[in-house]
């Protein structure tokens, strides 16, 4: 079997491309239980990973023939929940899969990572590549999968690269192909670059796009795990995700669960970003203090400026004030009461002069751009959110325009096939409630007479 | 989207087809899936690498390779952002717009690449040497700004970066700066 694709040829570029650099060390503020050796040189090679423990996780469940039931038990117990943004619980999502239904099913690795300040599956797509295809692996025998796709980004050339020499080496160590580790159990692994898509990201646009499709999301029901790529049983899991499947087969649910809150259990990677001292990828156990990442970690906000708001968890997540910040643990319930979400782990950072309307309306450029186009109220109503508050920043805005735009948001919400237009209603809202002397400021500016037409 | 057809445009042959080798791979791609219509993107990707840009002949190959209709691939073509329907600069540079690049100063960075080339973005220089596009979040947010040139990330950047690479451009060979 042949692996070489388009991207071989690209390796003439290779000199120029370097991973992203994070922290070296694991900061005491840390909790490293996925990025553990994630600073041991070598460790995207497999007999460096395979000495730290790697693919002893994948030769447990071969060799001792757990069930399929099994897996799925130790996958509940640990209380994982999807790293992508959803936080659907891993374990669920796997039991959803029929069983003996003669069907060909298949598991997606969603590498599609988009979102706004999110670049935290950059780092094990990168350095970690043995980790996701371990899990990935696991997670295949776990819903009867003879076939994976990693659907990886266009952009993230150098990722790619790097999964797909790692897949290879899997291949020769025996990991991968028929019958593994005397198993029975045949599974092939394959890289799929995306071309430019932010939608791809959302699953049923994933499947759509692995379709050879435009990369339209599709309604659910029926949901991926019953018919899904090709209208087959299919798991679409986020890079994170299956990074964590591993460490918990190794180490055992148990241990994985005393990490963390009730409802959010083990560790999160955040990828922080913006007016920070040390952006960068770091992971702490669920419910610290949202203060430890901000100081301990990332050494604060640059400049000695003062924090004015974050956005916790990519750019869809409601916008928070430093107040609400400081109270703030890193957990789904703890972020949730703040009326924002967990999401994605990207982190951006706001100082005191950062101007929101601005802020936002970059957002509102990057959601109308990205809106896929099949659903009215999100094709028009981006559009006619980004428009609003460039009025706003060209001194056009009318006091009635705050009006408007809470309008679009809350009509947008829930009326379309997938969150696309939420992701930048609720942000809108939020941004209106938390900060309406932002746009006050723009008000008192506006040159604009007359009512609109 | 305006561009300048330069001496580029002249560069691809009507006679599109792929050479023995890039046909080797398009078998070894559709050999992935279980069904042909899914190796679309990775063919996509093949034809671009292979011709530069995927023009209307480009189109109506690759449908018939893929047993689709010409109007089948030219939506997926157009829907992506990584797919070209004119030729680009031979060093394409992305800047990244979206919010971690743009709180870097992103904006700047681009708009004076403009000026100093002298087009506006989403043009091709006259000698087709260089192009300009801003692009949406290329999760490069811990190290913003970031440009992406052709296939390569060149993050961290600074105005004096961005100078040393762009004549690393002019020179043939783009170096992280």
């Amino acid at each position: 079997m042949s692996h070489s694709t388009s991207l071989v040829k690209k390796t003439s570029h290779g000199a120029n491309m370097r991973p992203m650099a994070i922290e070296q060390q694991p900061l005491t503020a840390e909790k490293r239980l996925l990025l553990e050796h994630e600073h041991v040189p070598g460790i995207n090679k497999i007999d460096v990973y395979s000495s730290k423990g790697g693919y002893e996780a994948l030769k447990t469940v071969l060799k001792n023939k757990m069930t399929v039931d099994a897996i799925v038990d130790i996958m509940k117990k640990s209380g994982l929940r999807g790293r992508g943004g959803a936080g659907f619980p891993t374990g669920s999502k796997w039991s959803f899969v029929p069983k003996n239904d003669g069907k060909a099913h298949y598991l997606l690795c969603n590498a599609d990572e988009s979102e706004p300040g999110t670049f935290k599956d950059r780092v094990i797509l990168e350095k970690l590549p043995h980790m996701m295809i371990e899990g990935m692996i696991i997670g295949s025998y776990a819903i009867a999968a003879k076939k994976s796709y990693i659907y990886i980004r266009g952009e993230y050339t150098y990722a790619a690269l790097a999964i797909e020499k790692a897949i290879q080496e899997a291949y020769q160590a025996g990991f991968l192909g028929k019958d593994i580790l005397g198993s029975g159990f045949d599974h092939d692994m394959y890289v799929h670059r995306g071309a430019g898509a932010y939608i791809c990201g959302e699953e049923t646009g994933l499947i759509s796009s692995l379709e050879g499709k435009k990369g339209w999301p599709k309604l659910k029901p029926p949901f991926p795990a019953v018919e899904g790529y090709l209208k087959s049983p299919t798991v679409v899991n986020n890079v994170e995700t299956l990074a964590a499947v591993p460490w918990i087969i190794r180490n055992g649910p148990e241990a994985y669960a005393k990490f963390g809150t009730e409802k959010s259990k083990g560790t999160k990677m955040w990828s922080v970003s913006g007016d920070v001292n040390r952006p960068g990828v770091y992971e702490l156990e669920c419910g610290a203090p949202f203060k430890a990442l901000l100081e301990d970690c990332c050494g604060g906000v640059r400049g000695g400026k003062k924090l004015k708001a974050i956005i916790p968890g990519g750019s869809s997540a409601p916008i928070v004030t430093a107040e609400e910040a400081y109270q703030m643990t890193l957990d789904y319930e703890s972020i949730a009461s703040k009326g924002s979400m967990l999401g994605s782990g990207g982190m951006i950072v706001l100082d005191e002069t950062r101007d929101l309307v601005q802020v936002l309306k970059n957002l509102s450029e990057f959601y109308a751009d990205e809106s896929c186009g099949q659903c009215t109220p999100c094709r028009e109503g981006t559009g006619w959110i980004e428009k609003i508050l460039h009025s706003f920043t060209e001194k056009q805005a009318r006091r009635e325009d705050v009006d408007l735009l809470k309008n679009i948001a809350s009509n947008l919400q829930g009326r379309t096939i997938c969150v696309l237009a939420d992701s930048i209603a609720m942000p809108v809202e939020s941004y209106l409630k938390k900060f309406p002397q932002e746009f006050e400021k723009y008000l008192k500016k506006s040159t604009a007479s007359g009512t609109r037409v | 989207m305006s561009q300048h057809h330069s001496s580029t445009a002249q560069a691809y042959s009507k006679e599109v087809q792929f050479s023995e080798k890039t046909m080797t791979e398009f078998k070894n791609i559709l050999a992935k899936y279980d069904s042909k219509r899914s190796a679309l993107l990775p063919v996509l990707h093949l034809t671009q690498d292979e011709f530069g840009h995927l023009s209307d002949e480009a189109i109506v190959y690759v449908a018939k390779l893929m047993d689709l209709s010409p109007a089948q691939v030219l939506e997926v073509v157009s829907f992506y952002h990584m797919f070209h329907r004119h030729p680009v600069g031979q060093h394409h540079l992305q800047f990244c717009v979206t919010l971690s690049c743009w709180m870097n100063g992103s904006h700047q960075l681009m708009k004076s690449t403009c000026s100093r080339l002298g087009i506006r973005a989403g043009e091709t220089t006259a000698d087709g040497k260089f192009s300009v596009v801003g692009v949406e979040c290329l999760g490069s947010c811990g190290s913003a700004p970031v440009v992406q040139v052709n296939e390569t990330y060149y993050e961290n950047l600074t105005p004096e970066k961005l100078n040393r690479l762009i004549a690393s451009c002019k020179d043939g060979e783009p170096r992280q700066p």
